[in-house]
């Protein structure tokens, strides 16, 4: 027994000797991020390669020495895109390793859980192209940052297009648009905007719930049989993309005048539906599958050729691989802006975060530095513009691949501005906010 | 076709439901866990036997799919049931709760959790018929056509298999009295391996019609919750309540969405089947084909 006891002390000094040892005497600096992904459930096969992109990212930039010698360090939390368990694991993770620096929860259902909590928490919520649409207004979304797009200006977007498809939106005058929508906050984000174009240019717009999975269509596509629309757009997730091309292909709906969001618009989408989804189009949030960028090179090069990647290989470059990477490095870049402001090489908090995010200014030449020349537009960020950039453009799936379709298009200002103001200043006044002015922003 | 996939579904709530009492929910995870064994087997065997014949390798991880479902079924006995025989139907209940969890989770870890391709060749493309009569004409899904089909032969052949063999009668005498049952000889353990492989492999044409439509992923398993209604209507121990079940909720469903819908802004798809299984509830809780339960006091 005494032997035993011997034993069980040696070794737990041994290891506490090398604990020791092992520390060096100046740790290095690391930044937080909490990784709300869902690697499992109906929503999997869209979210797995978002998580892996967003992951193979941060991994890169340690690969590359950090930012100013700060390591990032996450830690993935499973939300399975429901907004229960997505709420539960910020709650869980927020505190952790120092701090959150910033959170992006995937799932626009989970974002307006977090509206309320961030500002409390003093924790920056990143939503690249997806959240509220009306959190472009910095100055009462103080704390949401939909980075690169929003829901209203896809939408806008891709009423431009086919307004140009028609030759001009003057002639979408009398035409209708089904719109086939997720039943969820996300699905119906559009709705407005879609609503005010169609005040604007005389359409129709026809608006087609699908309850969550969404492998329930066939009385939508019925529905779109019999009244027969000009176009469809498509904002659907996960397994509904695909049997909403599955289903226009059995009802004979054409694929070419079918339009998804950019969450309708990656490879698990279309690949098993392969040649019966040819001519589809969807947007595309800048970036389209980028297998040839310098970035997709670097990391195959020094991660998964060294096997320290995320997911398969063959996953590197394609659309929502692609989003998650710019997801993860639009943080990254707002920790190198706020470590300008507030000490270099030092970790940051939530708050500094926030002005990071708020100062972001990334150029052409910063961009192709980053390997992503190509990929995508300048970003710049203000205090009271949390979008930073509006440009989109058209891909279309050949039955193989993805290939754009269309030049850039810009979100009008003149049409988003308005909304974004009016529904940003409605809320304020429910919640009791009082707007930030640009005197505030200064602080 | 959605109907005929409901009664397929519900086929394998009332075979077990008939033979053991127990109220299986793990219906919906086996047919997730049949559908990606086959879509996967059918997609690795070629590449493993570097052949190209796709009908060969369908048939192949068909055959393979089959055992892996026997085996599933053997497993649950073995690991489950047997401590549970004599048992609350809510405890079984409970115990085919966790079996559905355990399905599912194993499902994804082995097979991924990807949309995977069913590929058994099945048309996609619709046929239009009588355009030239009315306007719009006829749509006619020769996918939906077939998979019919296939599914109505199912059914014929359990039925041969419930009313005209030994086995068959087994399962009826179990279901009726487990302790009277075992009391004239009849082994409880097997005739719960075979129903439990009876039920497999219903999942397994339930799930590759579907996949072969939609794709094969987790969300196959959220469509046992949609059979639920049609055993309520159709009544747990009828099989063709569950045939005619399935039919009219597939159909009461589509035409609700198409016609109700756009008075109630749409969606009411997915919540009609429950409010018509409900009303049958209320009206008549043995369903349209199911036996009436006479209590003595």
């Amino acid at each position: 027994m005494k032997l035993r006891k011997l034993a069980i002390a040696a070794s737990l000094a041994a290891v506490g000797l090398s604990a020791v040892f092992t520390t060096p005497a100046f740790a290095a600096e690391e930044q937080f991020f909490p990784v709300l992904a869902y690697r499992t459930g109906a929503y999997a096969p869209n979210g797995t390669p978002w998580a892996n992109g967003f992951v193979d990212y941060m991994k890169l930039t340690n690969v590359r020495g950090g930012v100013n010698g700060v390591k990032m360090i996450w830690e993935e939390c499973e939300t399975g895109y429901a907004t229960d368990r997505g709420v539960e694991c910020y709650e869980r993770l927020k505190g952790k390793h120092g701090g959150a620096t910033a959170v992006q929860p995937l799932s626009t259902g989970i974002t307006f859980a977090l509206t309320e909590k961030a500002p409390v928490d003093k924790i920056p919520v990143i939503t690249a192209g997806y959240g509220r649409s009306e959190s472009q207004n910095g100055a009462v979304f103080g704390w949401n940052f939909p980075l690169v797009g929003t829901y209203w200006m896809g939408a806008d977007v891709l009423v431009q297009h086919i307004g140009k498809k028609e030759g001009g939106l003057d002639k979408l005058k009398g035409k209708k648009i089904a719109l086939v929508y997720h039943d969820s906050p996300y699905g119906k984000e559009p709705i407005a905007l879609l609503q005010e174009r169609a005040k604007m240019h005389g359409f129709d717009v026809q608006l087609l719930p699908v309850a969550h999975p969404g492998v329930e269509q066939k009385a939508t596509w019925l529905q779109i049989r019999q009244s027969k629309p000009d176009y469809v757009f498509l904002w659907g997730w996960g397994v509904m993309n695909s049997t909403s091309i599955k289903e226009a292909q059995a009802t004979g709906y054409p694929r070419e005048k079918m339009y998804g969001v950019w969450w309708s618009g990656a490879e698990p989408d279309v690949k098993d539906v392969g040649d019966g989804a040819k001519g589809y189009n969807a947007l595309a949030m800048q970036h389209g599958a980028e297998p040839n960028s310098k970035v997709v090179k670097e990391i195959l090069e020094k991660l998964h050729a060294k096997g320290q990647g995320t997911g398969p290989k063959e996953e590197v470059g394609q659309v929502l691989y692609m989003r998650g990477l710019i997801s993860s490095m639009l943080q990254v870049e707002a920790v190198r802006v706020a470590q300008s402001r507030y000490g270099k090489g030092k970790r940051i908090t939530g708050e500094q975060m926030r002005w990071g995010l708020e100062n972001l200014n990334l150029d052409q030449k910063a961009l192709d530095g980053m390997g992503l020349a190509g990929v995508m537009r300048p970003v710049q960020t203000s205090c009271l513009d949390h979008m930073g950039s509006a440009w989109a453009r058209i891909h279309t799936w050949d039955g193989k691949k993805w290939n754009f379709t269309s030049d850039w298009y810009q979100g009008d200002e003149k049409v988003l501005r308005p909304l974004v103001m009016l529904t940003s200043a409605k809320y304020a006044e429910e919640k009791k906010i009082k707007p930030r002015t640009p005197e505030d922003c200064k602080k | 076709m959605s109907g005929m996939l409901y009664s397929l579904v519900a086929l394998g709530f009332v075979l077990i439901f008939k033979a053991s009492g127990v109220f299986n929910f793990a219906q919906g995870a086996m047919v997730l866990f049949a559908a990606l064994a086959m879509a996967r087997f059918s997609e690795w065997i070629p590449d493993w036997l570097g052949m190209e014949n796709l009908f060969v390798a369908n048939l192949l991880a068909f055959a393979v799919s089959v055992v892996i479902m026997f085996v599933v079924a053997w497993l649950i006995e073995r690991l489950a049931l047997r401590y549970l025989v004599n048992q609350d139907g809510a405890t079984l209940l409970m115990a085919t709760l966790g079996i559905a969890y355990v399905l599912d989770g194993i499902g994804q870890t082995i097979f991924g959790s990807d949309i995977y391709k069913i590929d058994v060749g099945m048309p996609k493309e619709p046929v239009m018929m009588l355009e030239s009569v009315f306007e719009g004409g006829i749509l006619i899904n020769k996918e939906d056509f077939i998979a019919a089909l296939i599914a109505a032969l199912l059914v014929i052949s359990l039925s041969i298999f419930f009313q005209k063999t030994a086995t068959g009668r087994a399962l009826r005498a179990v279901a009726d009295d487990h302790q009277a049952a075992q009391s004239i000889g009849i082994p409880l353990d097997r005739i719960w391996v075979i129903v439990w492989c009876v039920a497999g492999i219903t999942a397994l044409v339930a799930g590759i019609i579907w996949g072969s439509k939609l794709g094969v992923q987790f969300s196959l398993s959220t469509i046992a919750l949609r059979a639920l209604p049609v055993v309520i209507l159709g009544g747990l121990t009828s099989v063709p309540g569950a045939i005619i079940g399935g039919l009219i909720i597939g159909v009461g469903e589509k035409l609700s969405e198409v016609f109700l819908g756009p008075y109630v802004g749409g969606g009411i798809e997915i919540w009609f089947a429950y409010m018509l299984a409900l009303v049958f509830l209320l009206f008549r809780p043995q369903g349209l084909f199911g036996e009436k339960i006479i209590d003595r006091v």
